[in-house]
């Protein structure tokens, strides 16, 4: 790590650059632990399909535009609940089927799920990506004076960090929030009281499902619509989810951004180390607090 | 009541009988098939040890068994070691991988644990993709087999064969010397009840690192030997994807079973034989596999029928087991 004391502090304009692509990054590490935080919670099973999910968010943006020419702005509101739709149908017909099992189980069933459909789209759309164009809107850029802003990147940014804030209010702040935050310590209780359990730990998927196509609906014009890009992305995402731990939604938006932002720090500094740091940090993690930064010891 | 001399004897003539088919096989089948199959089957059986008896979910165990095979083919090609030597020093690479992911990995459990290990397994992954000696995306091709102990000429199938199939049988004799020794009992005993097993004494941490350790060498065995028989060490042995086709052939042919890993693997390599030309079906069959195993199959083709087959003991009562085992 000392090595970067020999580079030369590189200039201020390819800093903010990759500070900016970190915060993007981050936008996305963030909406899909939250997401993966969120179905932890309640069901217990580590969501493996949820890569698949925010890949599928990202081609369901595409054919609404491609097949019936439905832009980028009623996308953000169609595909996550599409997405979620499909999630409800998965709760229901399969992970509903493991209740009582070793949590281990719902981790291999997601993890086959995740399989097929990355199978059945990588069969029909090979594995070289699909383009987006950003909407007429929010093309271009602006000079900040110590940077040039594609306006898409700043738009990625602040709505993500909106939509996490939202989902952070309902759950810490409202009736619905404080009933699955209850369900999480005590279903049976909480049954008890009347509230349907059931009902809820469905719609909570489907939410975390949602929130994982909303995040590939942002990405579709920054990446490639690709089949590969959520397996790409969820083994980043387990380590962020590792070291900011499971149990805190403001631990989950936190470390997201946060190592995001670190990760574009390596790329300036020392970039042989960019996509390894993650995990470094999660081996530090690891020892220094095996609960994670975030995490309640079990 | 099955006395335990029936059911070991019918144990023995089992044992024969699979260790007579083995022997013919080349004669009938296509070695480099089989010893592919015979390499898979002992890193299920390596994986199976640590899930089957220890409880622990590693998604990360294609990092032992490539990385050993980067480690096999580089010796034995660029520094001219021997083959048994070469084996030994992916082996060793292995064991010592092990040592550190299963150091960092024991902190947590259940889910925790299969994510810890995957994305250490990915480190590897990108290290292999990025480091001088690995060969990039192309991966180190040409290994030559080399002549065993100086003698024997490897380049031969059916000397080949045999290698293959001694190496697989020690690993196997290994791991069911390991699950019947008083050290196999103790790391039952953590699978069911750790609180309990630390309460008698033991300090779990240390047998659950030791059995990761071995689980991650004889992976290492694996790869090591696969990378002589393909002459390849590439990046789809240390994937995520090879992460998780072990433990689908443990799941396929039985958790927790001695025999399960070994037909998993050979299922799964026959289908992935046949449908080798069919592109990405070959993910979507797996994954379909998954769950279906999963939702109605928890115990697995060997978990099912070896009952029957071994002594005429009852099959496990009711329930499929709710723990993974």
């Amino acid at each position: 790590m000392l090595s970067f004391l020999h580079i030369a502090v590189p200039p201020a304009p390819a800093l903010f650059a990759q500070l900016l692509v970190g915060l993007i990054n981050g936008s996305f590490y963030a909406l899909l632990s939250l997401g993966l935080a969120i179905i932890f919670g309640l069901l217990n099973i580590i969501n493996f399909t949820h890569g698949a999910q925010y890949m599928m968010g990202a081609f369901c943006a595409w054919f609404l535009l491609n097949w019936f020419g439905i832009g980028y702005w009623p996308s953000l509101i169609v595909v996550p609940i599409v997405v979620g739709a499909i999630g409800i149908a998965i709760e229901r017909l399969l992970l509903r089927r493991l209740a009582g099992l070793d949590h281990l189980y719902g981790l291999l069933l997601t993890f086959g799920l995740a399989l097929v459909i990355e199978g059945l789209f990588r069969q029909r759309f090979g594995s070289s990506g699909l383009p987006y164009t950003i909407p007429a809107e929010l093309q271009g850029g602006r000079n900040l004076g110590f940077m040039f802003l594609p306006i898409y990147r700043g738009w990625v940014i602040v709505f993500s960090l909106a939509v996490c804030l939202a989902t952070w209010f309902v759950i810490e702040r409202t009736r619905l929030g404080a009933n699955l935050r209850a369900a999480t310590e005590n279903a049976p209780l909480v049954q008890a009281f009347g509230i349907d359990v059931p009902r809820m730990v469905t719609l909570t998927y489907g939410a975390g499902v949602g929130l994982a196509a909303l995040a590939g609906v942002l990405a579709a014009p920054i990446y490639q619509v690709s089949p590969l890009m959520g397996s790409n992305i969820i083994i980043v995402v387990f380590a962020v989810v590792v070291i900011g731990g499971l149990g805190s939604i403001l631990g989950a938006i936190v470390s997201g951004f946060g190592l995001g932002l670190i990760e574009g720090m390596t790329k300036v500094f020392y970039p042989e180390a960019s996509s390894t740091v993650i995990f470094v940090i999660m081996a530090l993690v690891l020892l220094v607090k095996p609960a994670g930064l975030f995490g309640r010891a079990s | 009541m099955t006395s335990g001399a029936a059911k070991r004897r019918s144990t023995l003539i089992w044992t024969v009988a699979l260790i007579v088919l083995a022997l013919a096989a080349p004669y009938f089948l296509y070695p480099v098939f089989l010893m592919r199959a015979l390499c898979l089957a002992l890193f299920a059986c390596a994986f199976n040890l640590l899930l089957g008896y220890v409880g622990l979910l590693s998604f990360g165990h294609a990092a032992f068994m490539g990385g050993a095979a980067y480690i096999t083919a580089h010796a034995v090609k660029v520094w001219g070691f021997p083959p048994e030597i070469g084996i030994l020093a992916g082996v060793a690479a292995a064991a010592v991988l092990g040592a550190g992911f299963g150091w960092l990995a024991i902190r947590r459990q259940g889910i925790y644990f299969a994510m810890i290990t995957l994305a250490l397994a990915q480190m590897v992954a990108f290290f292999a993709l990025e480091a001088p000696f690995t060969g990039g995306e192309d991966g180190i091709q040409a290994v030559p087999r080399g002549h065993l102990f100086g003698l024997i000429d490897l380049d031969h199938p059916l000397a080949m064969y045999y290698f293959v199939l001694a190496m697989f049988l020690i690993g196997f004799a290994i791991i069911q010397r390991t699950v019947n020794s008083p050290f196999g009992q103790v790391i039952k005993a953590i699978r069911e009840n750790e609180p309990r097993a630390i309460s008698l004494g033991y300090r779990a941490e240390r047998y659950k690192l030791l059995a990761f350790v071995l689980s991650a060498a004889l992976a290492g065995l694996a790869g090591a030997t696969k990378a002589l028989v393909l002459q390849l060490a590439s990046l789809s042995d240390v994937d995520w994807t090879t992460s998780g086709e072990v433990v689908l052939m443990t799941l396929v042919g039985g958790v927790g079973t001695p025999l399960g890993p070994v037909v998993g693997a050979f299922i799964i390599v026959t289908m992935e034989n046949y449908l080798a030309q069919a592109g990405s079906w070959v993910t979507i069959i797996e994954g379909a596999i998954f769950v279906v195993c999963v939702l109605t199959f928890r115990r697995g083709i060997v978990g099912v029928i070896a009952p029957y087959l071994t002594g005429r003991e009852q099959a496990p009562a009711g329930e499929p087991s709710a723990k993974i085992s």
